[in-house]
Formats: structure tokens, C-alpha cells, sequence
């Protein structure tokens, strides 16, 4: 079971989709990194919190039949890679809709929502999950 | 740095093992190797272990020790040291012993892998394998390893790099050869109509696109290749140990239908070994997934992107077909895939076909083989190339 802290922490990222820029090259980074990986040295003290753009298309998807107990509940569900409006790649899971409905390129938002839950009485994850956006 | 070869090999048989434990698995494979070797076990001054997560499987860690135990070499005391890399634990594993006798700190050496997944439950076995991914970002967003593969899947059937069937035939290849390996968990040639009617994992990913779930151990003995002669006739010498890496989630990547580490590593190996692409007879690739087998093929250079995938469906990958041979042992999909265990078992294949033993499933005149081990998404990668001498 996960400490209150391991969950309090991600929470800007988690939630808000919060990553950081590297103001020396202009490369956007979710989750955050305190440096970029391109401008290393260069881009010490120029990594700056963004958050991204909620919106964005399906770049490829998968529907999860066979996965840990965690998720078990909700099976079968879909998964997906979303390519935001800031051209970022993005992993979450797409709900409200069929599988059957879903396709590359379809637009899509991320929205709060819960996860999981570390039993009846552990911690309850909230994080960012995908919908249509017709 | 010296030169280095392999002077013995061996492996259990890959399966569900019910009647072996962790400790008996690795003992057996270890004394094969010993046995192939002609060593009495007293010349060995050092232990590598390729195993993933014992810590979580049978709920054991130190397994250094525990090997080192069991295996007779704490009476001498010599080091023990405990490999973990993911999917790639025994590919690096080998790269780290390798390096160990080629520097000359260390001279005779065995590389051990070993993994004992079915004590625990298939839930929990999936949630280790996740695990490989990245845990807060991935697993922890209900993305699962077979998720991730099913999405590059996806993504290469809509680029046409392959289509679906050609990715299913990396599975048929691995089981025609699996049918003809008897150390593999699955001894069954299967039709490409069984893999694409196979139960949904993650689509279109099916249940015989993915590795089983095994049990079991391989082993092998390194010593500097100009002393490889006073033990045996039969060695071959190691030519290239290259390993590279890339983020840990693979959404983190400009590019999903290929791995830059396996490209990275290849290009490495390659040049130590003052080979190319084309000099390869019989290559064992990280089939984990089907897709990563295409994946494998492209990404090592040995076929060009679009190219790899019609060369399964055609079957120019049989050990017999007189082209490169791939999977001669049937892969992780067909012979199991104990995870710590799987990069050191390619080398065993691979030495076995240098050496002309690998009966039925002989590749003939082959000169060098290539093996290619991955961790999670291509998050660590080894190519490790063999010659004969």
C-alpha cells in the first residue's frame, strides 16, 4: 500500500498535467524533469513549470483484456496514446466510450478522474483519464 | 583487453516447474555448464546472475548468495554479483562477465540466469511484468507492458511497417522451432489461424503473441580465449558485448515503431565485432511480444523497415531456409521465458548452433550469431555477438 506522500507529491502532474519547459530550446517534458536532456548543462535554472494542453488526438490504442488485480475490476479497458495540441506524447487510459468506437485520430481531452484505490480503507489515486471531444 | 570465449553451456528444461524450486534450477543448469566445460568448479573466480525479481516472485533477495551457495562456490569464497535489467537481466548479466575476464580482473567465470515466476499468482507475475515499465507514470495509469506492445502494434499496422499477420508469424516461427528444441515449454508447431484467433490480452494483441510465464535456468563458463583450449575443443569466442539504453516510458520517445537502444547497441556490436549486418547466419531476438520480434529484425539492420515482418510470414527466418536464422531455439515465445534466465539461454543457443550441437535444428556453416535482449519497452538493450573459431 502507497504512502500518502508518494501520492501528495505527483499531484501537479497527476491532476493538472503540470511538466516543465526548457526555456534554452523551447522542448517541452511530461512528467517534469529538473533538466533537459538536449541542453543538460545549459539548461540548468531554465526548466519552467507548463501545463499542457488538454486536448489532443489518439495516436494509438490498445484495449486491455488481461492486466494485475489493480486494475482488474474495470476489465476490459482501453489505453491510449494521445499526441496533445503541444505535440507532447501522452499514456493514459480513453473511457466513455466503446472500443469498437475508438480509431487513431480521433480527437480526445484529458479529464480528473479516479484510477484506483488501495483497498476499502487505503488511499484513493485520482489522475488525468481521456474522453471523446466531439 | 583480452579476447574471451565460452568454454561450456548449460540450461534446465523451460516450463512450468512445479517440482523445482529457484535454488534447484539454477544448481542444475550451473552443473551442466560446469560438466560442458570439463571444469571441476574449482578454476571459477567469479558469478554473474541475470535474474529480474526473485524479490517479488519467490519473495527472495540475495540471490548472489543464495547461488553462490548452493552452487558449492562460497567454499572458495569467490565473488557473487546479482544482475537486474528488466527483460534484459541475463543479456547484461553476460555483457558484465564478459567484461570481467576480458579486463582481466577476473579469468574464469560462469554467467548464471535464473527466474522461478509460478510460485506466485498470474495477477501478481503480470504486475512484476509492469513493473518493468515505468511504475508511476504507465503501470500506474493502467498502461500494462502487453499494453505498450499492443500500441506500437497498432501504430505499425497504421503505418504499414507490417501487417497483423505478419506480426503473428513471428509466433508461428518461434513455435516451428520450439517443436524441435526438447529443453522448450512449447513443443507444438501452431498455424498463424491459432495466434490470430488467440483470447484478446490487449488488442490486437492475442494471447499467443505474448511469452508464457516459465520457470527455469541457463548457464555458461567464460575463461580468455587462448586458454580456452586446455579445457575443450568445442568453444567459440565471444566478438562483441554491446548494451544501450532509452527512457524508461515509452511515451517519452519521438518514435514507437523502433528502438533506438537495439539500433545503438547494433551499431556498437557490429563494430567490435568488425562485422556487419549482413555477416550474421543465426540471430536469437527478445520475442516477448511478436511485434518486438519485427521490431528486432528492422532495428539490428538485418532487414529493412517494412521488410522483417514478410520474412517471418514467408518463413525465411527457418533454421533451414538458408537465410538468417532467427529464433532457432523458439525464442521467448516457444521456449519459454524465465525472465533472468531468457539472455543467458540465447547465448546458449547461439554457441550450440557455433558448435554444430544443436541437433535437429542445425543451421548450416553458421559463422555468427547474434543475440538480442530487452528490458521493458526497449529500455535496456544488449547485442552480443559470437564467432566461430
Amino acid at each position: 500500500m502507497a504512502s500518502v506522500a508518494k501520492e501528495w507529491r505527483e499531484i501537479p502532474g497527476r491532476y493538472n498535467l503540470q511538466g516543465t519547459k526548457c526555456e534554452n530550446c523551447g522542448k517541452i517534458y511530461f512528467p517534469s524533469r529538473s533538466f533537459c536532456p538536449k541542453c543538460r548543462r545549459d539548461s540548468i535554472g531554465k526548466m519552467t513549470p507548463v501545463k499542457l494542453d488538454r486536448k489532443g488526438f489518439v495516436y494509438t490504442f490498445s484495449v486491455v483484456h488481461e492486466a494485475p488485480d489493480c486494475n482488474n475490476r474495470q476489465k476490459p479497458y482501453a489505453v491510449v496514446m494521445v499526441k496533445t495540441s503541444d505535440d507532447i506524447l501522452l499514456s493514459g487510459q480513453l473511457v466513455d466510450v466503446e472500443p469498437e468506437n475508438i480509431e487513431i485520430g480521433m480527437p480526445v481531452r484529458a479529464v480528473l478522474r479516479k484510477l484506483d484505490a488501495d483497498g476499502p480503507a487505503g488511499i484513493i489515486h485520482y489522475g488525468f483519464k481521456f474522453v471523446p471531444d466531439y | 583487453m583480452r579476447d574471451v570465449a565460452i568454454i561450456g553451456v548449460g540450461a534446465t528444461k523451460f516450463g512450468e516447474l512445479w517440482n523445482k524450486s529457484f535454488r534447484s534450477l539454477g544448481i542444475e543448469a550451473g552443473m551442466k555448464a560446469i560438466e560442458d566445460a570439463n571444469l571441476s568448479g574449482d578454476e571459477i573466480d567469479g558469478l554473474f546472475i541475470g535474474n529480474m525479481s526473485a524479490g517479488r516472485f519467490i519473495n527472495q533477495q540475495h540471490v548472489d548468495a543464495l547461488i553462490a551457495d548452493y552452487s558449492g562456490m562460497v567454499t572458495n569464497h569467490i565473488p557473487a554479483t546479482r544482475v537486474e535489467a528488466g527483460g534484459a537481466s541475463g543479456g547484461v548479466a553476460f555483457r558484465e562477465a564478459v567484461m570481467a575476464v576480458a579486463s582481466g580482473i577476473h579469468n574464469t567465470v560462469m554467467v548464471g540466469g535464473a527466474e522461478k515466476m509460478t510460485d506466485l499468482d498470474d495477477a501478481s507475475i503480470n504486475s512484476v511484468m509492469d513493473a518493468t515499465a515505468d511504475a508511476e507514470w504507465e503501470a500506474g495509469m493502467g498502461i500494462t507492458l502487453a499494453s505498450n506492445y499492443a500500441m506500437i502494434a497498432r501504430r505499425m499496422i497504421h503505418d504499414h511497417i507490417a501487417t497483423r499477420e505478419e506480426i503473428a508469424a513471428v509466433s508461428v516461427n518461434s513455435h516451428f522451432h520450439g517443436a524441435l528444441n526438447p529443453g522448450a515449454q512449447f513443443r507444438k508447431a501452431v498455424p498463424i489461424e491459432t495466434v490470430l484467433k488467440s483470447g484478446a490480452v490487449a488488442t490486437p494483441l492475442g494471447m499467443f503473441d505474448c511469452a508464457p510465464i516459465s520457470d527455469g535456468a541457463a548457464a555458461i563458463i567464460l575463461c580468455p580465449l587462448e586458454e580456452a583450449k586446455k579445457h575443450t575443443d568445442s568453444y567459440v569466442k565471444v566478438s562483441a558485448v554491446a548494451q544501450a539504453s532509452d527512457t524508461l516510458a515509452l511515451f517519452q520517445r519521438d518514435c514507437i515503431t523502433e528502438f533506438k537502444a537495439t539500433q545503438a547497441a547494433a551499431a556498437r556490436a557490429y563494430e567490435m565485432a568488425g562485422i556487419t549486418a549482413r555477416d550474421i547466419n543465426v540471430a536469437e531476438i527478445h520475442d516477448d511480444y511478436t511485434v518486438a520480434g519485427i521490431m528486432a529484425m528492422q532495428d539490428l539492420g538485418i532487414y529493412k523497415t517494412g521488410e522483417a515482418g514478410k520474412a517471418f510470414l514467408n518463413e525465411e527466418t527457418h533454421f533451414d531456409a538458408g537465410n538468417v536464422a532467427v529464433n532457432t531455439s523458439g525464442g521467448l515465445k516457444a521456449r519459454g521465458y524465465p525472465i533472468g534466465a531468457a539472455g543467458v539461454a540465447q547465448i546458449v543457443e547461439l554457441t550450440e548452433q557455433l558448435r554444430n550441437s544443436a541437433e535437429v535444428r542445425q543451421v548450416k556453416d553458421a559463422k555468427y550469431g547474434l543475440a538480442q535482449s530487452a528490458g521493458g519497452n526497449g529500455s535496456a538493450v544488449t547485442v552480443s555477438i559470437l564467432e566461430v573459431i
